[in-house]
């Protein structure tokens, strides 16, 4: 599976974000997009998961294993998202929470239950099927948030500052759970940050978004190119 | 007067509907056999004021009754002024509505009854067709055939009988005033402690024909209709003369009035007033069973005579269950529910039906009705006063209504 | 190398459903009938309504109006009850906020808030009327050992002249309304930070509120504010327990104009209903004149840099005076039950004579029978209120925009007295032969249920974190899939409560009920009502107790179902 950028920029009511993205992240691999607050790192993930707003304008193209993402609904796309919240649904309890995670086409209860157990272990959290969220630590929570989105089967992970709000001893750790388990996946994975903390775990190519406002030309293209 | 002239004009668009609808024939009347066959299933919507729960209850006892005996419905829609749904069933006819009214039965008389009379609202002559009609003391009791002067001629059956009277608190009034002149003596030595309701309230417009009979020169003029304005005000100069002089010392200065009868019964039982009105002999001592006036509550009329009158149940034109609704008035004039009627701890109304024409065992159901301690004895009611014909009622209401209600 | 768009194109991430069309359903269902039913209102007022025979354009209805006797009386009590309970309601929500603010006594009222929000206003009527009559409960309190009265005084403390006693009933009823509409919107303005720069140049909590928090929120308040006068200046069934009678307030006129057999006076009732919406229209815009007025005024105060005290003076009165306005109504309430289970109670005992449920015995079964009525009334035009708000905020959020425009006509039904339009509506329903059908009682109600049912739930709805919705839909749900298991169990809680506040404006409708039910549907309220004109207190009790209890039980379900539901989700409690 790869993530294709194909010239891609966005811009609002005829301004533009950025300078037009092109890169590839291959299976696997984590990319990671850097850039000051501002210049339109989350709108970028809006866009890839198909929640932009629609007053954007989108020039060029997104490839996901070659089929162009635009026309797909967001249910469809099939891309995982973690936010720096873990977002854990607050009336669900935690085995819910997974559950809701797992594609429908999977009918058996008795299966899903299975799954969500599975998950759990997966996070040291055996037996956690019916807390309240609530009631979980930040890194349990974060971990559930990571199963939760691949449990959901994702072609893709985007992560949007994921790690910026948790406590410093806890970022090294959840960081490394989350890039192993996409790296077990094989997900192309796109990483969304201003900590360069983040990109040097990340490992892979570095991407620089830079603002266009102030009327500078951007300088970011090729990944790899910082 | 406005009355005719709204009437007028009622008659003006009603041959309007009809021009476009073709001629409308009155719809037939059945039998009361065959009443009775159709009226299985039917919902009588009985429109009747609701303001007395005791009277409620007793409709609702009524309602068991036909549910049992011929099983249909009878819905009591409680009205605050009968003249609300005289105006529904008009707005029904004026919108072409012929049979699906939302009106079966309604309790009437009077003003309201005369306009309906006039303008066509009414089904019928059906009464002659209830059996119990023969019943009625039609001889007695003229007012079951001639109501506020205007014969009934069978569109209306007769339910119960009025007679205006006083109930006062014992504890605080000595002698009770024995005519309108004494009465204003009274309010004029015990300032506040009297007051009457706002007309067109009916026990409020009551008040006003009562005196207006007692003080007018010829009060024969009463029984025909207002001639002309200044005939209405030369007759009625007396009346307005003495309101000059009662009202100032009336309960609140004659500013605010209660808004009906029972809102000054509930003042008297409060201590605001020591004197209420009534129509019903019988009220008061069913009023106190019920608690809501004190023990020392009793009634007084004037000697010379006050107002009294039938009040009715009539069909309207549009009924939807024209049938069920005869059956429902047919039992009404029962002697079983007349007599639980007359009963002072259910309602205290008296009775339309001559005793004498009764088998013994219905005679005895009226003579196991206990009299009740605020009851006059029959002896003591003194005479009947006729009511005056409706155009007094509502020129008498207009003027009122001009000179108070500012 | 230049910049070369490969293909531009505008986003549609949704596809059009036949969710695009609520709205403008929704818009629908209110425009309809108001501007029906006020042209089928103008028409007759100059003399134009054929089907009673009113065929050509005449100014006879006016005169006959502009020369009733009553008219300047009524017009009178109508001005006086209308913008006195105005202000009053107003000055006590201000004021109270101002001089309370973080105090002890703030945070109970808030409490009491919502039930004498919930409890119909005739039943407020019915409660004040009992306790302010010169026979009743607070005469019977204090006499005759501390008045001397051995007989009630002959004072028209209720159904004065004015409409005093009906001002202070409409305060009591309107001020819980127009101070959560405060909270509301204090939320929104910053008001701690505004108050913590002023206390620290020096100003004192009272003026610094006065001066820095009322400018910023004044602007939310202002409809709330306008609905609170319009329906003060028409209210009916208030002014049918506690308003004056002769003559009685202008809309109490009109009403019995529209009642009266004699159809001639239809004509008269419809300028005098038009007349009325004139009233409310000048009456908003002097409040408006007054609003500049006092701005100005206002900003020469707030420049001229008086600091003002501590404002512990101005605590302890507008606290007291608010608690006594708030404890009136619910005292009433409560008396008004005390009655229900009343022996003989006459004057001059302060409590019955003795105790039973004999009225409740006999009342309850026609007394439920009306509740009934009631309840499925309430529950049809609340769940269908909330159905067609659902569908519009669910479309706006997915259409991205946002109507602000719309919300004037969403106040259309509270701003338009019921009685300037009302009729008209009638006529409408008469000529589709729909008068007098539950439908159309469902939406009478519906046009006064809907306002109340989207205030109370928009702002909730818009502030939920779209990133959780974000987040179901890339973990694979569909829109719907969103909005039943993420949107409406999170928000369980406000959706339930707009609700209850639905079926509370729902059972406290009178003359909707009147006008579309045809006189067929009595609901609680109705009853109540006609009750009070003179029926046995303990019956007007048990009528009374009821209509406050139902929306009263409608809030504790809505705060209790969803705090049971989620005991074991500690987020959302």
């Amino acid at each position: 599976m790869t993530l294709e950028l194909q010239s891609l920029s966005l811009s609002l009511g005829g301004r533009r974000l950025f300078a037009p993205l092109s890169f590839t992240v291959r299976d696997g691999e984590i990319v990671t997009v850097m850039g000051a607050s501002g210049s339109g790192k989350s709108s970028l993930l809006d866009f890839l998961c198909g929640m932009l707003d629609r007053n954007f304008t989108t020039e060029g193209r997104v490839l996901l294993d070659g089929a162009d993402l635009a026309p797909l609904p967001p249910e469809r796309r099939r891309v995982g998202i973690l936010f720096q919240d873990d977002l854990l649904f607050p009336h669900l309890s935690v085995g819910e929470n997974l559950a809701f995670g797992l594609p429908p086409d999977l009918r058996n209860r008795s299966a899903r239950r299975a799954e969500v157990a599975r998950a759990l272990v997966d996070a040291g959290l055996e037996g956690f099927e019916s807390r309240d969220p609530a009631t979980l630590s930040g890194g349990q929570r974060a971990r559930v948030a990571l199963l939760r989105t691949l449990l959901a089967q994702p072609r893709a992970l985007l992560l949007d500052e994921p790690f910026a709000k948790l406590d410093v001893g806890l970022r090294d750790r959840i960081r490394s759970f989350v890039f192993t388990h996409a790296r077990a996946k094989g997900l192309p994975t796109l990483l969304v940050t201003h900590d360069p903390d983040d990109a040097r775990a990340a490992a892979g190519p570095v991407v620089a978004l830079a603002s266009l406002s102030d009327g500078s030309l951007a300088n970011g293209g090729e990944p790899g190119s910082s | 007067m406005s009355r005719r002239r709204s009437i007028a004009l009622a008659c003006g668009l009603f041959a309007a509907v009809a021009a476009t609808q073709g001629a409308a024939e009155p719809r037939p009347v059945p039998s009361f056999a065959e009443a009775v066959t159709a009226a299985n299933g039917q919902t009588v919507y009985f429109n009747a004021w609701g303001g007395d729960e005791r009277i409620n209850a007793y409709i609702d006892w009524v309602g068991d009754q036909l549910a049992e005996r011929y099983g249909l419905t009878l819905e009591q829609v409680k009205l605050s002024d009968t003249a609300d749904a005289v105006a529904r069933v008009l707005a029904e006819k004026a919108a072409g509505n012929r049979a699906q009214g939302s009106v079966d039965l309604i309790w009437i008389n009077g003003e309201n009854f005369a306009a309906m009379k006039e303008a066509d609202l009414l089904f019928g002559p059906f009464v002659a067709e209830l059996p119990n009609f023969a019943l009625v003391d039609t001889e007695g009791k003229p007012t079951t055939l001639i109501d506020f002067t205007v014969p009934t001629d069978g569109l209306e059956a007769p339910w119960g009988m009025a007679k205006f009277n006083f109930i006062y608190d014992s504890d605080r009034v000595e002698t009770t005033p024995a005519d309108a002149g004494e009465l204003a003596d009274w309010a004029a030595a015990n300032p506040g402690r009297f007051t009457y309701p706002a007309p067109p309230d009916f026990m409020g417009s009551t008040f006003l024909k009562q005196i207006l009979i007692e003080l007018a020169e010829d009060a024969d003029l009463l029984q025909r209709p207002v001639e002309s304005a200044a005939q209405f005000a030369e007759v009625t100069a007396p009346l307005w003369t003495y309101l000059e002089r009662l009202h100032p010392t009336l309960w609140r200065d004659g500013r605010v009035f209660p808004t009906s009868g029972p809102a000054q019964r509930r003042l008297l039982d409060d201590g605001e007033v020591d004197i209420a009105l009534s129509f019903h002999p019988g009220e008061a001592s069913s009023l106190i069973a019920a608690g809501q006036l004190p023990e020392s509550a009793r009634t007084f009329v004037f000697p010379e005579g006050t107002i009294g009158n039938t009040h009715f149940v009539a069909i309207p034109f549009n009924a939807q269950a024209p049938e069920a609704a005869m059956v429902a008035a047919n039992f009404l004039m029962s002697p079983e529910a007349q007599a639980q009627k007359q009963n002072p701890e259910i309602w205290g109304d008296d009775t339309v039906l001559a005793l004498d024409r009764l088998s013994l065992a219905q005679q005895a159901l009226f003579a196991e009705i206990p009299r009740g301690p605020a009851t006059l004895p029959p002896d003591r009611l003194g005479p009947v006063l006729l009511e005056p014909h409706p155009t007094w009622m509502t020129a008498l209401e207009e003027d009122w209504r001009r000179r108070y209600l500012r | 190398m230049p910049l070369r768009p490969l293909i531009a194109l505008r986003l549609r991430p949704f596809p059009a459903s036949p969710l695009a069309l609520v709205p403008l359903l929704t818009l629908l269902l209110f425009l309809v009938p108001i501007a029906a039913g006020l042209i089928g209102t103008w028409l007759p007022a100059f003399g134009f309504l054929p089907n009673l025979g009113g065929t050509r354009f005449t100014l006879e209805p006016w005169a006959r109006l502009l020369n009733d006797p009553a008219l300047p009386g009524a017009l009178t009590a109508t001005l006086v009850s209308g913008f006195g309970s105005t202000l009053l309601a107003f000055a006590l929500t201000v004021g109270f906020a101002a001089a309370a603010q973080g105090t002890w006594a703030y945070r109970q009222a808030t409490r009491l808030l919502a039930p004498l929000l919930a409890v119909p206003h005739a039943a407020i009527a019915i409660g004040i009327a009992f306790l302010l009559a010169p026979s009743g409960f607070l005469l019977r309190l204090l006499s005759p050992w501390a008045t001397g009265f051995d007989l009630p005084p002959d004072v028209a403390t209720i159904q004065d002249r004015y409409g005093l006693a009906l001002a202070l009933a409409l305060a009591t009823k309107e001020t819980p309304f127009l101070l959560l509409m405060l909270l509301g919107a204090l939320g929104q303005v910053q008001s701690p930070q505004r108050l913590a720069t002023a206390r620290s140049l020096g100003y004192g909590p009272v003026t610094a509120w006065l001066k820095t928090v009322l400018p910023a929120v004044y602007p939310q308040l202002r409809l709330p504010i306008y609905a609170v006068l319009a329906f003060s200046l028409s209210v009916i069934d208030m002014a049918l327990i506690l308003g004056p009678t002769a003559p009685p307030t202008l809309a109490v006129l009109v009403f019995r104009w529209f009642n009266d057999p004699d159809l001639a006076l239809r004509f008269v009732g419809a300028a005098g209903a038009t007349l009325q919406l004139l009233v409310v229209v000048a009456g908003i815009a002097l409040w408006r004149l007054g609003e500049l007025l006092v701005a100005r005024l206002g900003r020469r105060w707030t420049a001229g840099g008086a600091r003002g005290g501590s404002g512990r003076t101005a605590r302890t009165t507008w606290s007291g005076s608010l608690f006594a306005v708030l404890t009136l109504g619910l005292a009433g309430l409560l008396v008004m039950a005390l009655w229900s289970f009343a022996g003989r109670w006459r004057w001059p005992a302060a409590w019955p004579d003795s105790l039973s449920a004999a009225t409740w015995s006999r009342q309850l079964e026609p007394a439920m029978e009306t509740g009934w009525t009631t309840l499925l009334l309430g529950l049809a035009a609340a769940g269908l209120a909330l159905l067609l708000v659902l569908g519009c905020l669910e479309q706006e959020q997915r259409s991205g925009r946002r109507p602000t425009r719309a919300l004037w006509l969403l106040y259309l039904p509270l701003l338009v007295p019921q009685v300037a339009f009302l009729f008209g509506a009638q006529v409408l329903t008469v000529s589709v032969g729909l008068n007098g059908s539950f439908t159309a009682l469902v939406w009478s109600h519906l046009l006064f249920v809907l306002p109340y049912v989207f205030l109370a739930l928009a702002e909730p709805w818009r502030r939920l974190d779209a990133r959780y919705l974000r987040s179901a839909r890339c973990l694979g749900a569909t829109p719907f899939t969103v909005f039943w298991r993420v949107k409406l169990p999170m928000l369980l809680r406000p959706v339930l409560f707009a609700t209850a506040v639905g079926f509370a404006v729902s059972v406290a409708q009178y003359l909707p009920t009147l006008f579309a039910g045809a006189g067929r549907y009595a609901t609680l309220t109705t009853e109540a009502v006609a009750l009070s004109a003179g029926a046995d207190r303990r019956i007007v009790g048990v009528y009374a107790f009821l209509q406050a209890l139902l929306p009263l039980a409608a809030f504790a379900a809505a705060v209790g179902l969803p705090a049971w539901r989620y005991r074991r989700r500690r987020a959302l409690q």
